[in-house]
Formats: structure tokens, C-alpha cells, sequence
């Protein structure tokens, strides 16, 4: 109990990079996540590393670009008009094949819209904000233990496949604070870089880390290894927790604070005897296809109820997913709003009694 | 108990997002669940600032609350606006000297705790929601005495630790206020 400690989401965020070996962070502050820029100004100086704060959103990732390039692990963090500004950096990380973290802590938009929560940016980081064919592995926790778990994870996953891992949370899961056991030391993975850009310091080997390639079939090779490994990533990285699948009638996916709410929706549901089981996607992408197909095939279940903090983004990767088999409803909020858990069961209750 | 939610509220600047915080870290070294949420949002500027805190001895749903067991307020408008929320049974606790306005619903138990006279008398001002903490404390037994202790003197900076024996004074107070 006693290594527990209070933290914000966000607070988790930083001390986690910190755990698993990142040593340099370059952010320019936008609320709901400025405390993680804010923790690490102060944390970075205790172990040597570097804190910048950069111009701009622009310039951030074009930093992560070159520190993560000579071999460094590195993070930045931002919210969605931020991480907009970052999408041309995210396509030529994609392009070079660099490891990299980026935390979007959402807010609500089109536009500046305002600071409130949101998960309106799941088709921007999901589906790919920037040009090209590309993919970025989008982790998406429902708690602070677990956003500071993940966070240690997406480094290795970057390191690992030489891709860009987003954290996406909403402002609810980087604002609020929960207990968090932050480990003592950590078997913190090495990843041999023997492509990094470090300055020759293995030997008399040019590296070059660039994204531009004039020769078409060069460029056709590299999309077709780009695409071999995320099929070896949507193989081996799917994470998903569910929860009384065994004989939901009803079925709720979502994800970040919208699970949050649905674990007290299928409490309630309970109670007046409806069961409701939740999937709740953690790999954003991969997406978890298998277990919802699954699940859609059983005779038990009714019909899928998706809730999202958006007009409706996650919800189509559901379908495809369920793939005509079952009904799937869709339920969302917008603008900062969050749909209340009696909002919800309402629904629920509308599709138990056969009315949808 | 099991599971307790607790909304704090009052002006921005009263110390509400700290009071929530001293509440819940106060419950996690009792070895419970908590969470804390604060308002963030526009509301904070010039208006009302709240938190939502759930304490429970099992792993927390939502830390958002559309429903609460407790309301702590520390002015009028947080009274009116979440009066409303407190679930039939759940309890009010309200500073008296701040707002002169008592809750009109009749299935909830209101405490009137003259919580920013009393602190005031005692030297601080700003400890009107230790005070609070302690009535919290003393009525629902949602984390003792010694931890709420503890949860002060990990949250207060060490050149302030000359003062938490003044708080627990005056958390003692509150701690006894039925």
C-alpha cells in the first residue's frame, strides 16, 4: 500500500515516460494536458534529461523526429487542435519508421471548440490524420493505473516495431486522480538501434532516416514492408478487457471514460435484470475484430450499444466488426457534454423491451 | 461502508479542488479506492468550481457523478445548483456562515456547520473546508482522523507543516458537529 500515491492522469502520463527510460520531452502547453509538460519541467532535471518547451506543436514533433531518429526515447504530448498541427510529423514518422510517443489528452472541437472532454479525434489518430498509408498503434486507457502502465508499454511497442504509438485519452482520464503503484525499478527492455542516426558511434556506417523516395519501386518495397508489419502487429498486439460477455443480451463498446460510465450502466442494468456485458477496446488500433465478431455470432446477445464522446467514430469500426450480424445502436455526446449513466440505461432498457 | 460520492463545491479560490483532494487522498491511506475529478471546465473562472470524489472499498465505475451521497457546499449557488444531485437519504453539509439558505428538500439530512466563522475565530480563514472535512469525517466515517492527518502533511509543502496542528484543531471541531 504504501508505494500507492495520488495522481492526476496526466501527472501518470510523465512520471511513467520517465520510467521507462525517456529522457527527452518536447510539448507547447494546451489545456487538458499542460500538467504533464508541467511535471516534467520539474522531473527531467532530477535524471538528466531534457525538457523543451518548443514554439510550437509543429516544431515539438519535428524534435521528436530528430531525437527519436539518433535513438533516444522521446515523448510529446498535446490536445486536438495540437495534435493536429502535428499530423504532417506523424505521416513522415511513418514514412521513416521512427519510435515514437505521442500523448493526445482530447478535447472537444471541430476548431478550438473548448476544453472539455472528448473523443472526437479517434478517426485522426485511428484511421491516420496525415497523408499516406500509414498506421500509428493508438493505445486508449479507462484509468490513471492504467494510463501509467500503458504509457511505460508504448515506448517498448514503439522501440519494437519502429512506429508511432499515440496514448489517446479525454480530458476526464488526464484530469482526474486515482491510485497509482509506480513500480521501484523497472525491467526496462534495451532495444538495439542499429539504425539510429547516432552520430557513427557504431562504426564508420552512414545512417540516413528520411521518408522521401523518388524511386517508385524503392517506395513500393516500403509500403509493402510498412504493411507487413502492421499485419504482425494487428496479429500480436490486439488488448481488450471485457466484462460479463458470458450472457449479455446487450453489448456496450466503448471506450476511455465512456467505459467508466458503462461498468456502473451494467451494475444498474443488473439489478432490474437486464444483463449487459461491455468490450472495451484498449488497442484502439489493432482494434480488437476477433472478440466482437465473436460475441456478435452468439445467440444470446441482442444487440451492440456503442457509446463515444463524439458524433459516432469508433462505432464504425464496430460494425464492420459485427458485420451485419447483430443491430449496433449508437449513442454519443459532443461539445464537452457527457452522457450520464441513466441517459444510458434509458437506452438499454428501450432495447431489452424489444424498441429499437 | 462501501461506496460513498461526494461532491465539493463552492467558489473558485475556496480551496474546493484541494479540500477534494486532502478527501480522497485522506480515504486511499485507509487502504480504500478513490477517485477525484475535478471541474475544469470555463465554470472555474469568476463561477463555481466543484470536484466529484467517489471512496469506495471496491474498484470505482465512474468517477462522474450524476448522483451523489454527499454534498459539501460552500456557498449559495453550489447549494441551488446541486441540491438536486443528493440521492433520497444522502446528506448536505453546508457552511453556514456563507449560505444563509437551507436545502427544501425534506428526504435528505442537512448539517449547518458555521464552518468560516469558526476558522476565522481560530486564526484562518481558509480552513473552513478542513472543518467541513472533519464534520465529513465525523458523520459518514469515510477515512479517520490519523489519515486525514497524513493526507495533510503529504499535500502541504514542509514550510507549511507548522500550521497542520491549527487545521486538526480545527478539523476536531468539525469531526464533532452533528
Amino acid at each position: 500500500m504504501s508505494n500507492r500515491v495520488l495522481m492526476k492522469g496526466n501527472e501518470a502520463i510523465a512520471e511513467a515516460a520517465v520510467k521507462a527510460g525517456c529522457r527527452h520531452y518536447f510539448g507547447y502547453p494546451i489545456t487538458p494536458q499542460t500538467e504533464i509538460a508541467h511535471y516534467l519541467a520539474k522531473r527531467m532535471k532530477d535524471v538528466d534529461g531534457v525538457f523543451l518547451q518548443a514554439e510550437s506543436e509543429v516544431a515539438a514533433i519535428n524534435m521528436v523526429y530528430g531525437a527519436a531518429g539518433a535513438g533516444a526515447r522521446v515523448l510529446t504530448s498535446s490536445s486536438s487542435p495540437g495534435i493536429s498541427l502535428k499530423q504532417e510529423g506523424f505521416s513522415y514518422i511513418a514514412g521513416a519508421e521512427i519510435p515514437s510517443v505521442v500523448v493526445n489528452v482530447m478535447r472537444c472541437g471541430p476548431g478550438l471548440g473548448g476544453i472539455l472532454p472528448a473523443q472526437g479525434d479517434y478517426f485522426q489518430c485511428v484511421k491516420g490524420g496525415g497523408h499516406g498509408d500509414y498506421k500509428n498503434l493508438v493505445l486508449a486507457a479507462s484509468g490513471v493505473q492504467e494510463l501509467f502502465s500503458l504509457t511505460m508499454e508504448a515506448f517498448d511497442l514503439a522501440d519494437k516495431y519502429r512506429i508511432l504509438v499515440v496514448i489517446l485519452a479525454d480530458g476526464t482520464i488526464g484530469q482526474m486522480m486515482e491510485p497509482v503503484i509506480i513500480p521501484e525499478d523497472t525491467d526496462m527492455k534495451i532495444f538495439d538501434k542499429p539504425w539510429a542516426a547516432s552520430g557513427k558511434k557504431g562504426g564508420n556506417v552512414h545512417h540516413t532516416i528520411k521518408s522521401i523516395y523518388i524511386d517508385p519501386v524503392v517506395l513500393e518495397g516500403l509500403n509493402n514492408r510498412l504493411q507487413s508489419k502492421y499485419r504482425e502487429i494487428e496479429a500480436n498486439e490486439v488488448r481488450v478487457e471485457t466484462s460479463a460477455l458470458e450472457d449479455a443480451e446487450i453489448v456496450i463498446t466503448a471506450f476511455g471514460t465512456c467505459a467508466r460510465i458503462a461498468k456502473n450502466v451494467i451494475k444498474e442494468a443488473a439489478r432490474e435484470g437486464i444483463k449487459v456485458g461491455l468490450i472495451r477496446p484498449i488497442t484502439l488500433w489493432p482494434f480488437p475484430v476477433e472478440i466482437i465478431s465473436e460475441t456478435a455470432r452468439k445467440d444470446s446477445v441482442k444487440a451492440f450499444l456503442d457509446i463515444e464522446l463524439n458524433a459516432g467514430q469508433m462505432v464504425e469500426d464496430v460494425r464492420l466488426a459485427v458485420n451485419g450480424k447483430k443491430e449496433v445502436l449508437f449513442h454519443g455526446r459532443t461539445g464537452g457534454m457527457i452522457p450520464s449513466q441513466e441517459e444510458i440505461l434509458d437506452i438499454v432498457r428501450r432495447i431489452a423491451g424489444g424498441g429499437f | 461502508m462501501s461506496e460513498f460520492s461526494i461532491i465539493i463545491s463552492g467558489f473558485g479560490g475556496q480551496g474546493v479542488l484541494s479540500a477534494g483532494r486532502m478527501a480522497a487522498l485522506a480515504a486511499m491511506l485507509e487502504g480504500r479506492e478513490v477517485s477525484w475529478l475535478p471541474s475544469y471546465g470555463p465554470e472555474m473562472r469568476g463561477g463555481t468550481a466543484n470536484c466529484s470524489v467517489v471512496i469506495s472499498d471496491e474498484p470505482i465505475g465512474s468517477p462522474l457523478l450524476s448522483s451523489c451521497d454527499v454534498l459539501i457546499a460552500l456557498n449559495r449557488p453550489s447549494l441551488e445548483k446541486f441540491e438536486k444531485t443528493v440521492k433520497k437519504g444522502g446528506t448536505v453539509i453546508l457552511d453556514s456562515s456563507l449560505v444563509e439558505i437551507r436545502p427544501s428538500r425534506e428526504d435528505i439530512r442537512t448539517i449547518a456547520v458555521p464552518a468560516s466563522d469558526t476558522a476565522s475565530e481560530n486564526g484562518n480563514m481558509a480552513f473552513a473546508g478542513v472543518m467541513l472535512l472533519g464534520c465529513l469525517s465525523g458523520n459518514l466515517n469515510c477515512y479517520n482522523r490519523d489519515n486525514f492527518r497524513k493526507a495533510l502533511e503529504e499535500i502541504l509543502p514542509a514550510k507549511k507543516h507548522d500550521l497542520i496542528p491549527l487545521e486538526m484543531e480545527i478539523f476536531d471541531k468539525g469531526y464533532h458537529y452533528v
